[in-house]
């Protein structure tokens, strides 16, 4: 194996090492602790950094392993896989940061960093996965790791948490197995390919192939949190604010997505998945997620609970874009992709450093909340007018990009649901910013922490004002030469053989 | 001489039994270092012995110079040699980790004295399992597997309570009518063949009546001794009440032990039978097995218990495929499925006894209830019972899921739906009494119990984690085991 094909294995490795060696260290051992943790997460993005100038000329890397007669354990990075990578890398090392500003002094920090990094280890393997088998190993293993996560802190509604979670992803897995393997004895080994593997059993046995969707899309679908396979989600939100971070933005819900993006893209093929009427239905879903999940947002009074109807509400944009057949529509899903993850993941910051420096878990407590914190309450706001689709923020763009596409694939009523969804997120986010700028403070905060001058933990103020930032800079710097917008159309040009 | 195969044949059998008669000749505090020394050198000979026959093909060994018929011979294929690696690497393991629980400060001297005598049991039983996998006889073959039995049922009986020893009785009972149903089948094989050697029975068989009888006899007997539902009865209390060290031998390595047999009959024996209701008939039981054993694991209040009904259900895997052994497209990935299941589960079920015997030990009691919060306290038996449970629930990566993934493709590409959806079923099943066990492992620790608890010794807790570490590994044995099984031919090509 020379040096180029064992990058993506690398890739693997610099989470998943680091992992292992945290497993067995002393709770006391901070220093060394925070130490691995970073370098994993820079010697990613330095991995991702050399690969990037070959990608761009279509090189791609790839690390194979033996498994199975003729079926190998396949690590490729391609261009949809960078972008998965790219996105699930950077977020990593900024909730790493926030993680060991959060937790750094709460008991079980050991097994929580270990599996923490397991976690992105596993998305990892799921980004770079070359095969349906490599991609449900790596979706499973996801689903163990994040399990130790959820019930972090023992308690009995931690412990709820991770049995609803657990019964869901793991009856989603089984239904994906089986989907995956009845794939593999119809086809023989497939592999992803840009544009789709199925083209020649598509022409032969076109029945199996639509009997075998299903199992996909439910297999992924509860991962992405698609009504009505989404009912562990708001459930898992008694985790610590980071691994809620980890679930809605950069790993479990992202993977579901994904496998998704994957199936249709790469697996059927786009033209494929048309023709025999496959990505129609799922719209369907998608648009129904989309608007029942904003609905269900705005009874929420726990602002983690909002926050977690608003992702089912969300990541529903980025299927609703694979499902949509046209360039547009395609390039406003994928950008959701990444779009969605910053925002989400800049809101879960924020929510978090509001309970833990003020000890707000709640909407109705937040009146007054923005003249304690502004930063935070800035880097809240950015990001919640992204998820409603404001411009110039990152939101906007994707939003746009899928309202033109769902017009060019003349569905129309699309454009309805889109517009709905934009006015139940402003129902939801709107009173939010309200309450914390214009409301005057009432009384005590329920539980208050001072760290010195600043408004809370540095640790816990960088992450949200980075991908804050990011939110805006998405939005305003869109068109650039080299930028995420020019990734994605190249890669959808790919996907659709132009 | 190191690199030919029959030089190291006897002495996979010979070491250890060697070994086992000098613990009796040494002062008693000596028997683990001679424990050790034998073990060393049985893991030798059946490292060199896997090692030549990868490089030589099979071969063959006439003890003494008397060939078949009369004598006794002994034969490698790449079917035996993996089960002796298995039991090297499990036997080894539950040995260090053996040594650790009875040095454990909690025993007392009496008990310490009555398990100085789990080292020469334990060899014996290794001894007369290498037999059985090399016996190339059905008679040689009974032989081993009474000798199986009894350092089995000696060895369960060590825990020395009332609990035990009637289970012990119940083991001793049912193994010794297993034998006899199994010895009745062999006298009417060889009434109508006139030969015991497998080998020559495979050329000579014929779909008689008494080959029909032979077949009944002997695989009733054999179900008995490996437990197949409805003959499972014996298995739990056997299982559960023996110490954790001989509960991890008995499931991992001595029910696979009959299975071995059961699973060469059929091959190599019985296979003009191929065709009648009977590998369906065994197929059924399996599904049963899975789906009852997997229920019963659920209702269990007692750890050990709620493993010991894991093994009942993961033994009906082991049946399931039955059919498909007799299909020609299939067959090599049925097979492989199946010795990749015995080679998963013995690894990933000898770790959960193990760990759960540390825990026992920390607990004092095994109740499931008295898990909480343990994984602060004995983090590295917590994570190795859950690595094991991912295995059992044939999650990936493991070398449980590559199992599942030949049994299930073998299954589907033959069409056999309703068996596939047994084994998704009953993975399912399997993960919900996994968790019935870590979930509560997880909780917040009560601190007034957890701060007068005692730690289990380390060998203890990294065997166990090694065991199941090991089973994660197995992910990568696919392709390996299948190059195995081509060596000798097992199965439906060698016949053909």
């Amino acid at each position: 194996m020379d040096w180029e094909s064992s990058l993506p294995l690398l890739l693997f490795l610099s989470s998943f090492a680091p992992g292992l060696v945290i497993f067995f260290l002393e709770e006391e051992a901070h220093t060394t602790r925070t130490v691995l943790n970073l370098f994993g997460a820079l010697l990613k993005l330095a991995l991702l950094a050399i690969m990037v100038p070959g990608l761009l000329e279509r090189k791609v890397y790839e690390t194979r392993l033996p498994l199975l007669p003729e079926i190998d354990l396949v690590l490729r990075a391609d261009s949809l896989s960078v972008l998965f990578i790219v996105l699930s890398a950077s977020l990593w090392l900024v909730t790493t940061i926030y993680a060991i500003g959060y937790l750094e002094y709460s008991p079980n920090r050991s097994r929580f960093f270990g599996f923490f990094s397991l976690c992105v280890s596993s998305t990892m393997g799921i980004a770079l996965a070359g095969n349906p088998l490599t991609f449900l190993i790596f979706y499973e293993m996801l689903t163990i790791c994040t399990y130790p996560l959820v019930v972090h802190r023992g308690t009995p509604q931690a412990m709820h948490g991770g049995r609803v979670y657990l019964a869901y992803t793991l009856s989603g897995g089984v239904v994906l197995l089986i989907g995956v393997i009845g794939l593999y004895v119809l086809a023989g080994p497939v592999e992803f390919v840009d544009g789709g593997a199925l083209d020649a059993i598509g022409a032969q046995s076109p029945e199996a192939l639509r009997w075998l969707y299903p199992f996909f899309i439910v297999g992924f679908g509860v991962k992405a949190a698609l009504v009505p396979l989404h009912g562990w989600l708001p459930r898992a939100m008694v985790a610590p604010a980071p691994v809620s971070a980890l679930l809605h933005a950069v790993a479990v819900v992202k993977a579901g997505a994904f496998g998704i993006v994957r199936v249709i893209y790469d697996l059927y093929g786009i033209n494929l998945a048309h023709a025999l009427g496959l990505i129609d239905p799922l719209l369907i879903a998608a648009a129904i997620t989309i608007v029942v999940g904003s609905l269900f947002a705005l009874n929420q009074d726990d602002l983690k609970k909002r926050l977690a109807y608003s992702t089912v509400s969300q990541v529903s944009y980025i299927i609703l874009g694979a499902a949509t057949f046209g360039l547009f529509g395609a390039i406003g899903g994928l950008l959701h992709l990444v779009h969605q993850g910053v925002m989400k993941i800049t809101l879960f910051f924020c929510a978090g450093n509001f309970a833990e420096t003020l000890g707000i878990h709640k909407v109705s407590e937040m009146d007054g909340v923005g003249r304690r914190m502004p930063l935070t309450m800035a880097a809240f706001t950015i990001a919640a007018l992204g998820m409603i689709g404001v411009p110039p923020t990152a939101g906007f763009i994707s939003k746009w990009f899928l309202g033109v596409g769902s017009l060019q694939a003349q569905n129309d009523w699309v454009l309805g649901v889109l517009l709905t969804s934009s006015l139940l997120n402003a129902a939801y986010f709107l009173p939010i910013l309200y309450r914390g700028w214009f409301k005057s403070q009432q009384g005590e905060w329920p539980e208050e922490h001072i760290y010195g001058r600043m408004e809370t933990h540095w640790m816990l103020l960088f992450p949200p004002a980075v991908t804050g930032a990011f939110v805006l800079l998405l939005g305003l710097l869109a068109n650039l030469p080299l930028g995420l917008l020019r990734w994605v159309e190249f890669l959808i040009l790919l996907e659709y053989r132009l | 001489m190191i690199f030919e195969t029959a030089f190291w044949l006897p002495i996979g059998i010979m070491a250890p039994l060697l070994a086992a008669l000098c613990t009796f000749l040494a002062p008693q505090r000596m028997s683990p270092l001679v424990t050790m020394i034998g073990a060393g050198i049985t893991f030798v000979a059946v490292g060199f012995l896997s090692a030549s026959l990868v490089r030589n093909g099979p071969a063959r060994h006439t003890v003494g110079g008397w060939g078949a018929p009369l004598g006794i011979d002994l034969a490698v294929d790449g079917l035996a040699a993996l089960m002796l690696m298995l039991t090297a690497v499990v036997g080894a393991a539950v040995a260090l980790y053996a040594y650790g629980y009875f040095n454990f400060s909690g025993h007392g001297e009496e008990t310490k004295r009555r398990y100085a005598s789990f080292w020469p049991l334990w060899l014996f039983l290794w001894s007369a399992l290498n037999a059985l996998f090399l016996s190339r006889d059905v008679f040689n073959l009974y032989v081993t597997l009474e000798l199986v039995s009894f350092a089995a049922v000696a060895l369960t009986a060590l825990a020395g309570k009332p609990d035990v020893l009637r289970a012990a009785m119940r083991y001793l009972l049912v193994s010794l009518v297993g034998s006899l149903f199994y010895l009745m089948g062999v006298a009417y094989l060889y009434g109508e063949f006139g030969v015991l050697d497998i080998d020559q029975l495979k050329k000579t068989v014929t779909a008689t009546p008494s080959l029909a009888a032979a077949a009944a006899l002997m695989t009733v007997g054999l179900m008995m001794k490996t437990a197949l539902f409805p003959l499972h009865f014996w298995l739990p209390p056997a299982h559960a009440n023996a110490i954790a060290p001989v509960s991890a031998l008995l499931s991992a390595l001595v029910v696979k032990g009959s299975f071995y047999i059961l699973l060469r009959a059929w091959l190599e024996i019985f296979y003009p039978l191929s065709h009648t209701g009977a590998p369906y008939l065994l197929t059924g039981l399996g599904g049963a097995a899975i789906l009852w054993g997997s229920l019963q694991a659920i209702r269990q209040v007692r750890l050990k218990l709620l493993i010991a009904y894991s093994t009942v259900a993961q033994i009906g895997y082991l049946f399931l495929l039955t059919p498909l052994l007799f299909v020609k497209e299939q067959s090599p990935i049925a097979l492989s499925g199946i010795v990749c299941f015995i080679l998963a589960h013995a690894g990933a079920k000898a770790a959960a006894f193990l760990s759960a015997g540390a825990i026992q030990l920390v607990t004092g009691d095994d109740r499931i209830s008295s898990l909480r919060g343990l994984m602060q306290m004995q983090p590295l038996a917590v994570v190795a019972f859950g690595a094991a449970g991912v295995s059992l629930a044939a999650l990936p990566p493991s070398g449980g899921f590559i199992a599942k993934w030949f049994m299930l493709h073998a299954a589907l590409a033959h069409g056999d739906r309703l068996v596939a959806a047994i084994i998704v079923v009953g993975g399912l099943l399997a993960a919900i009494y996994v968790m019935r066990v870590v979930a509560p492992l997880f909780r917040q620790p009560d601190d007034a119990v957890l701060h007068r608890l005692t730690l289990a010794p380390k060998t203890m807790t990294l065997t166990a984690l090694g065991l199941a570490v090991l089973a994660l590994l197995l992910s990568f044995a696919g392709i390996p085991v299948m190059e195995m099984l081509s060596i000798g031919a097992v199965g439906i090509l060698g016949i053909e």
